[in-house]
């Protein structure tokens, strides 16, 4: 077997791996989907998808076909380049980062020395699709959107770091395959542990990034009726939807790799190499959803003192905790 | 390429233009078609400028061209989500009218459907203002149990939600054994769930910085305003109808009138859940009290037989000429000439209906006073200087229904 993987030239090889893993993933963001309509329903006593298929199971293919076959309407006085691309923009640097997050011990699509700065980077990207669609639909309920969306993940982004960087701190690296390592072979097997702080704010940082509840003003139904992507239809529409529980996915597997252990788990299980992953992950993505059954919206000025006020200084003074330890205790 | 919207424009006097932005009248949370005229300064409300109209039926008008019975009908139509209150609102004038005596029955079974009016309303007010706000939870829970009271009004009268079962008089059918047994069970258990909504949002942070402090109002602006129900006892005047001027059997209940302190949003969110408890303690007296009255009437003995005319109208065989049709018999009993007041305690607020008859069949003029059309006057003082966020918070905490609004 091994022979056979050796024989395959090393870029359609890295092709293979990375169609496969965007399938894989896309399967999942299609079944979280179901499993967050199945989930909330459950927990406001409701039924949820139930039609489509023995317990709705097929629900995320049909829905995806029925977005296929609408039409895709580009309104009048559009900026129409813009426009067509910016839900790609999103979708792409909300997705790409699935490729840095080891998996496995084996198992990394592209191992790189600053995987961690590069999520980040792309994370922040991520936004400029949000704000371009705003600005390009030519609607004000849209570029209102746009704007809160970019002073959210502008000042979200810099508390999310900072809480990453203390564990590049206790870790000494940026790649996320030496940082699940190293937390390992510490006295805490799991970073979670010494850096509760970090966590939190990098979750709630995460839930702000991604445009969750309860910061999910962008898109604030009540309020901008749909916030940047209220123009979209059809399949540009459930871009931006696929974007949004990519970058789900990809937050919930960057938390599992900086906090939780990554793919080690107190013992192994032979034959199943990403179990412990998996569950992980799937923990966290519950608690997203948990979340946005149980939660309010914040209002747009308290989402701003929140990450100012709260949650940067927090990230600063457990950064500067993390490193004087790291200074007195080596 | 076309550009898309300025963020900024300078005007003719060189300041910097606001950002004008129409909110409704087909927005998901001006409930209905509301449609509010806002000028930005960022996310900030310069002015707030209410238009209605969207719903206008003329209901008022209408009324002039058809019996009082029909008047009934029509009155459902008005706050839609508590249509037993509006009738008793209508029975009540055109009861004045008649110097008819309700008996004591039937006077037990309004307070009953109405405090079941009152329960409904502000049910689904939660479930709509927790949902504007973002807590999507409450609205399925609050549509749980209004589901139940719903399901009590269809085995009433037959109708969910446009009932006309009170009728001038007393009331069209009288409550069974099975109804009494189905609302006890409802008054026992309906205070826990009172408990499960407020667990959810009663301590919540997010909930409590949304709603404290947004649109204050003092107790003289709002009664300058005209604000009445509970969105002025939100600001601690205790001016309730069923205690200064008692109505139907509310003379012979124990109740509290809840009030707040502060007048924001939060105080008037706890008023009404609060007042959810009285109304559920209303009716539990209420059921005791039917118990005293088996078998007694329901309908006053001089009532007209306003719902079945005693002879079938016939119109001529030939249209007349002139006047189309002409319609023989005298059916439709003629009420006195005279005017009558009758304000009664709504859900939303004080709904006050007068009417003028000059002997005919018809009421001369009808004039429906409706909390929502006052409360809505209102949205420009209370919205100014907010954020676009708080005004869905406003929308919410005033209870608008447009059907109240526009008639």
């Amino acid at each position: 077997m091994s022979d056979f993987i050796t024989q395959i030239p090393y870029p359609l090889l890295i092709f293979l791996v990375a169609f496969i893993l965007l399938n894989l993933t896309l399967l999942n963001v299609a079944y979280l989907t179901y499993a967050e309509r199945k989930l909330i329903a459950r927990m406001q006593q409701r039924l949820g998808p139930n039609r489509v298929g023995p317990r709705g199971l097929l629900q995320p293919i049909a829905d995806v076909v029925k977005l296929l076959q609408k039409e895709d309407i580009i309104p009048y006085g559009v900026d129409r380049s813009i426009f067509k691309i910016a839900p790609l923009i999103s979708l792409v640097c909300a997705g790409s980062g699935i490729a840095l997050i080891p998996l496995w011990e084996r198992f990394v699509l592209s191992n790189l020395n600053v995987g961690l700065l590069f999520i980040l980077a792309l994370s922040s990207l991520s936004a400029y699709g949000v704000i371009l669609s705003g600005w390009a639909s030519n609607s004000r309920y849209a570029l209102l959107g746009g704007l809160r969306a970019s002073a959210q993940v502008i000042s979200y982004e810099i508390a999310m770091s900072l809480a990453l960087l203390s564990v590049v701190l206790m870790a000494g690296s940026f790649n996320l395959q030496d940082i699940v390592k190293a937390q390992v072979s510490s006295p805490f097997k799991i970073y979670l542990i010494p850096q509760l702080v970090a966590f939190f704010v990098f979750m709630v940082s995460a839930l702000a990034e991604t445009n969750r509840v309860p910061f999910d003003l962008p898109e604030a139904e009540t309020e901008l009726v749909a916030g940047y992507f209220v123009e979209y239809s059809g399949i540009r529409f459930a871009l931006f939807y696929l974007a949004e529980y990519f970058g789900m996915v990809v937050m919930s597997a960057l938390a599992v790799t900086c906090f939780l252990g990554g793919y080690k788990g107190p013992f192994t299980i032979p034959g199943v190499p990403f179990f412990w992953f998996l569950l992980k992950l799937y923990l966290l993505l519950f608690f997203y959803i948990w979340v946005r059954a149980t939660l309010p919206r914040y209002r747009y000025d308290q989402l701003m003192g929140l990450g100012w006020k709260v949650l940067i200084p927090l990230a600063l003074i457990n950064l500067f905790f993390t490193a004087f330890l790291k200074l007195y205790l080596n | 390429m076309s550009l898309c919207v300025e963020v900024s424009k300078k005007g003719q006097d060189g300041r910097e233009e606001l950002f004008t932005i129409n909110m409704g009248p087909h927005h998901p949370s001006t409930h209905g078609v509301l449609r509010l005229f806002l000028e930005l300064d960022g996310e900030t409300i310069i002015k707030c400028e209410p238009i209605i109209g969207y719903l206008h039926r003329g209901v008022e008008k209408l009324s002039e061209n058809l019996g009082y019975p029909q008047t009934l009908v029509l009155s459902d139509r008005l706050d839609y989500i508590a249509s037993a209150a509006n009738n008793v609102a209508f029975c009540l004038a055109f009861e004045k009218l008649l110097s008819l005596k309700v008996p004591r029955r039937a006077r037990l079974i309004r307070t009953i459907v109405g405090e079941m009016a009152r329960i409904s309303s502000h049910l689904l007010w939660l479930a709509t203002h927790a949902l504007d706000i973002g807590a999507m939870t409450v609205f399925l829970y609050c549509f749980r149990d209004r589901e139940w009271l719903l399901s009590i009004f269809e085995k009433i009268c037959g109708a969910r939600l446009t009932h006309t079962y009170v009728r001038i008089g007393g009331v069209r059918l009288d409550f069974t054994e099975e109804i009494i047994e189905e609302l006890k069970k409802f008054t026992e258990v309906f205070p826990e769930r009172i408990l499960e909504y407020e667990t959810l949002i009663d301590v919540n942070r997010i909930w409590l910085k949304r709603t404290k402090g947004i649109a204050v109002v003092d107790p003289e602006t709002a009664l300058n305003l005209g604000l009445t129900g509970p969105v002025l006892r939100g600001s601690g005047i205790p001016y309730d109808v069923r205690k200064f001027r008692p109505y139907d059997a509310y003379d012979e209940v124990e109740f509290e009138v809840p009030v707040g302190k502060n007048g924001d949003t939060y105080d008037r969110y706890r008023v009404r859940m609060l007042e959810l408890r009285q109304s559920n303690r209303i009716i539990k007296q209420c059921l005791e009290k039917l118990r005293e009255t088996e078998g007694e009437p329901i309908l006053a003995e001089e009532a007209p037989d306003l719902l079945l005319p005693t002879k079938v109208r016939e119109p001529e065989p030939k249209p007349h000429p002139k006047k189309g049709f002409i319609f023989t018999g005298k059916e439709v009993p003629v009420i006195p000439p005279g005017e009558a007041f009758a304000s009664i305690e709504s859900p939303k607020g004080e709904l006050a209906v007068y009417v003028i008859s000059d002997g005919g069949t018809n009421p001369w003029r009808l004039r429906i006073r409706t909390p929502s059309f006052v409360h809505i006057s209102a949205m420009g003082e209370l919205a100014k200087g907010h954020m676009v966020a708080d005004l869905i918070a406003i929308i919410g905490t005033l209870d608008l229904v447009l059907g109240d609004c526009d008639r």
